[in-house]
């Protein structure tokens, strides 16, 4: 298929450098602010299925649908209310993917509070809010932690199908090279991608570190 | 298209779609596309499954090698599908071939996954039991851990099946068949009757194929070794997104 095409052009990646940037800075708000909206409502949801358990398996049962849905196709059947080539075609159903992961660990990491620590807390005079706050929320913060990293990875990766709608940040590359049958772009964005996937999940990771540092390797 | 609210007319594209006679006999046939779509699918789950199972349910027995499957898993989970696809497509040229290869990449994670952990997971006394009675090791492997580690297998290839079903998807881009390409067809035409017919197919197919797992995972597991985890998105590591 590829005549006299070498796999890579260096230069090609040396005189689109800016470019490339413009491209990751795109595809990283696209593919973030989804998990951070999705983590927004996520808390409160979850805070709720865990005071009324009754709440909780209509709910799961939802979103272990919404989950399934091919993006694509999710994309398609947004595109006639956002229109085609726009962020939200691609956001909204990412902040939905999102939501569909983190709404269980939530629920999981709230669950996993051992009854004898909030019962302490409560023995301290602790009030419902304040035990949240500074005994619940904490706690569930490396099952929330496990939860952001599974969700920012494949909304990274799921943000590239956007591309096919007209929006997908570095997945143009794999659109545009495939149609000029020119591997360079293609390789770079695959590239870029993952080192975005990868840079995000360090960056969760140190989180976690600072944030529950007794959960060194614990979660999941 | 695409002026937002008010014009939406979902119902109208649907009947066009559906009464297309293009759609309803030959190659473009809703019938036609689906077997395709479910050809391919199932061909690269079965190769996956090849290649995953023997591996995943080893290194679950001997308990060494699991970095191997949480690093491997990792990078796969990293990778854009549809990228791999087109990259592939330019190099290996147009073909069942160079787009199985992406699809079965895709669905070897969570295979491989699911089979470790399950394996794994089964319990020690359990395996000493088994052990005990006089059963070899390949015999407690097929006898006592693989049956404990049904449903976390069944629910890996639950990820896996939908996952390589919204990904075959694209393979239409690159030129392949499938029910995706009434999607990139109607989108490179603009015609959204074909989109809108072709998106709807795939969400459903897409659903049928997780309520059916989730049936076999409720009614194909072993009493005893049913957990209420496996049936939650983020309760079992082999069930991640990735797929498109």
């Amino acid at each position: 298929m590829l005549d006299g095409e070498p796999l890579i052009r260096w230069h090609w990646l040396g005189d689109h450098l800016g470019y490339l940037a413009d491209l990751t800075g795109d595809h990283a708000v696209m593919a973030l602010v989804p998990v951070l909206i999705g983590l927004l409502l996520a808390v409160p949801l979850g805070l709720a299925c865990a005071r009324f358990p009754r709440l909780y398996q209509p709910l799961a049962a939802v979103f272990n649908v919404v989950y399934a849905l091919p993006s694509l196709a999710v994309f398609v059947v947004l595109m006639p209310y956002t229109g085609l080539a726009t962020r939200e075609t691609v956001m909204i159903p990412l902040t939905a993917y999102a939501l569909a992961v983190l709404l269980p660990t939530t629920v999981d990491g709230l669950r996993a509070v051992p009854e004898p620590v909030r019962q302490a807390a409560t023995a301290m005079g602790y009030g419902p809010w304040r035990r949240l706050v500074a005994v619940e929320l904490p706690s569930a913060t490396p099952y929330l932690i496990a939860g952001l990293r599974v969700a920012t990875v494949s909304s990274i990766s799921l943000a590239a199908v956007g591309a096919l709608v007209g929006r997908g940040g570095l997945g143009y590359l794999f659109v545009d090279g495939f149609q000029r049958t020119f591997p360079t772009p293609i390789l770079a964005g695959i590239t870029l991608v993952a080192l975005l996937a990868l840079a995000t999940d360090l960056l969760l990771v140190a989180a976690r570190r600072v944030l529950a540092p007794w959960a060194k390797g614990a979660a999941r | 298209m695409g002026e937002g609210g008010g014009a939406v007319n979902w119902l109208g594209w649907l009947h066009d779609f559906f009464t297309d006679p293009a759609h309803r006999s030959g190659p473009d046939s809703v019938l036609n596309r689906l077997l395709e779509h479910l050809a391919f699918s199932a061909e690269a789950l079965a190769l996956a499954a090849l290649i995953a199972l023997p591996l995943g349910l080893l290194i679950g027995y001997w308990g060494r090698g699991m970095f191997l499957v949480t690093a491997l898993t990792g990078v796969a989970r990293a990778l854009p599908t549809l990228g791999l696809v087109t990259l592939t497509v330019l190099l290996a040229g147009v073909g069942d071939a160079a787009v199985l290869v992406p699809l079965t990449a895709l669905a070897v994670p969570p295979l491989l996954v699911a089979a470790a952990e399950g394996v794994r997971g089964t319990d020690p006394d359990t395996r000493d039991a088994a052990r005990g009675i006089g059963l070899t090791h390949p015999q407690t492997l097929f006898q006592v851990c693989v049956p404990a580690a049904l449903p976390t297998l069944l629910a890996g290839f639950r990820t896996a099946a939908v996952q390589v079903i919204a990904t075959a998807t694209v393979a239409a881009y690159v030129g392949q068949g499938g029910l995706g390409r009434y999607v990139i067809d109607g989108l490179a035409t603009r015609n959204f009757a074909t989109t809108a017919g072709g998106a709807l197919l795939v969400v459903l197919l897409a659903v049928a194929v997780q309520l059916l797992f989730s049936l076999l995972i409720r009614y194909a597991s072993p009493r005893g070794a049913r957990t209420g985890l496996v049936d939650d998105p983020a309760g079992s590591p082999a069930l991640l997104k990735e797929s498109v």
